[in-house]
């Protein structure tokens, strides 16, 4: 699964760092490296490159390895690290924003069903103004695993449905949230 | 006193019993709750790795509803929360978001449900409603991430020991338990994308409360309740030995020690049926009677 390697040898090269910095809007270069972010992260164990080495990686410019990692889709938000960083670094925001430039870039993710998650999750808004949960939960597992997946999560599906925990129908398309969508698209 | 309400999509489906409960103890504690009028996802935690400015806008759309509206927002969900509190902060910030114009008055606070009632309820609103006392319980208080995280968007007084759920059971009678897992994190939106990560975070977190002598874990996140409710069956058989601990919405312990009629129905539609223990406490037979 771990695709990202540190080389042994880096030539700083500043340019990413300047846009990674740029676009989230987050000082990296402060980070000193004290490690709270990667001690405090409770899926360390499932990263190739711990947060603190993420952060260190986009200061030296290593621009592969960082948007060909594990990391940036594996962390899942919990808000720890940004939390804990004594320079006021925004990790998770960081994180967000690698995530990104990996998606606009065309990187292929290494862990690909994560971005397919959220792509389905995201149409579903589009769709409907707010997220059907039965229907986004089919289309990510049949656009992530095809119909055999789609068919193993319809048991599951089945057990919700008999406790009343599947609503049977979506709400109605809106279109301030389509408008949003629109306006918000990024081009390119 | 009235508010007004952002239920979310969970709400509307996963986690109906957390709506449900969350109406009927309003209703109990004088608290009148007014669904925000045509609310709209807030984008949750796919927009903010996709797309910065549509997860903003996505969740500011509904803070121009709850502005015009002009009461206290109320929003059970914590990723929900989390979201309508950074786009507020984005928005008092004066930071152009698309679709809003700048007339954001901002005249009023986003409230997670617990501090709500802990804060703006009060213990008294509490005490004084109770008719079947949560003494033999020994739930522990999970919060998660995102109603406590970062303290510069939640406004969390103290993003690493919460204490509005346990002051409430606490309240209740519950022989709350301390423990420092509460604020851990559950996997959240890994959930259906790397199941094998979730399930060992939320092993974990019931492995604590075990620990810590707990008999349920009360919870005020429907991404918390499923993760820590559905799993427990599949974690059981990973980990060679039984889990098999209730997770219930505070609302649903709170609607059980006020002597709600809808209680059963609420719980039915949990996978880790908690009647049995509530039975043995006897706490539902009180239930079922009243």
């Amino acid at each position: 699964m771990s695709v990202a390697q540190l080389p042994d040898v880096i030539i700083p090269n500043p340019s990413f760092r300047s846009r990674v910095e740029e676009t989230c809007g987050e000082r990296v270069s402060d980070c000193f490296q004290c490690e709270k972010c990667t001690n405090g992260c409770p899926l360390v164990f499932a990263m190739d490159i711990a947060p603190h080495k993420i952060i260190r990686a986009v200061q030296l410019g290593l621009k592969d390895e960082v948007l060909n990692s594990d990391t940036i889709w594996v962390c899942v938000s919990c808000e720890t690290c940004t939390t804990r960083c004594p320079n006021d670094i925004d990790i998770a925001h960081v994180m967000d924003s690698l995530r990104q430039m990996s998606q606009r870039e065309g990187v292929r993710a290494s862990q690909p069903k994560i971005p397919l998650f959220h792509k389905a999750f995201l149409g579903s808004i589009k769709r409907f103004g707010r997220v059907h949960e039965g229907e986004m939960a089919a289309t990510y597992m049949l656009k992530a695993g095809g119909v055999k997946e789609l068919m193993g999560m319809a048991g599951m599906g089945m057990d919700m449905f008999k406790k009343g925990k599947v609503k049977l129908l979506p709400h109605c398309p809106n279109k301030q949230v389509k408008d949003i969508f629109r306006a918000t698209e990024i081009k390119g | 006193m009235k508010v007004s309400l952002y239920p979310g999509c969970s709400l509307a489906g996963l986690a109906k019993s957390y709506l449900e409960s969350a109406e009927a103890v309003s209703k109990k504690l004088g608290v009148e709750l007014q669904e925000l009028k045509d609310w709209t996802c807030c984008g949750a935690s796919s927009a903010h790795v996709t797309n910065d400015k549509l997860a903003i806008s996505l969740a500011a759309r509904n803070l121009g509803i709850a502005d015009r509206a002009g009461m206290d927002l109320v929003v059970p969900c914590a990723a929900c929360f989390h979201r309508l509190k950074t786009a507020d902060k984005h928005l008092r910030q004066g930071k152009p978001v698309v679709g809003m114009d700048n007339k954001y008055k901002g005249d009023f606070n986003i409230k997670s449900l617990p501090n709500f009632f802990w804060e703006d309820v009060g213990e008294k609103g509490f005490t004084d409603k109770i008719k079947n006392p949560l003494k033999a319980l020994n739930p522990v208080c999970y919060y998660g991430c995102l109603t406590l995280r970062p303290p510069e968007i939640t406004d969390a007084r103290n993003p690493e020991d919460p204490q509005e759920m346990d002051n409430i059971l606490r309240s209740l009678g519950a022989n709350v338990k301390d423990w420092s897992f509460k604020a851990d994190c559950c996997g959240g939106s890994l959930t259906l994308t790397r199941p094998d990560l979730h399930m060992k975070l939320t092993q974990k977190i019931l492995d604590m409360a075990l620990e810590a002598g707990a008999d349920c874990i009360a919870v005020a996140c429907p991404m918390c309740h499923e993760n820590l409710d559905s799993k427990q069956a599949e974690i059981s058989a990973e980990a060679g030995k039984p889990y098999n601990i209730p997770i219930f919405y505070f609302t649903e312990l709170i609607g059980l020690a006020f002597g709600d009629p809808s209680v059963e129905k609420w719980l039915s539609r949990h996978v880790v049926d908690p009647r049995p223990l509530l039975a043995e406490k006897s706490l539902l037979q009180v239930q079922v009677r009243s």
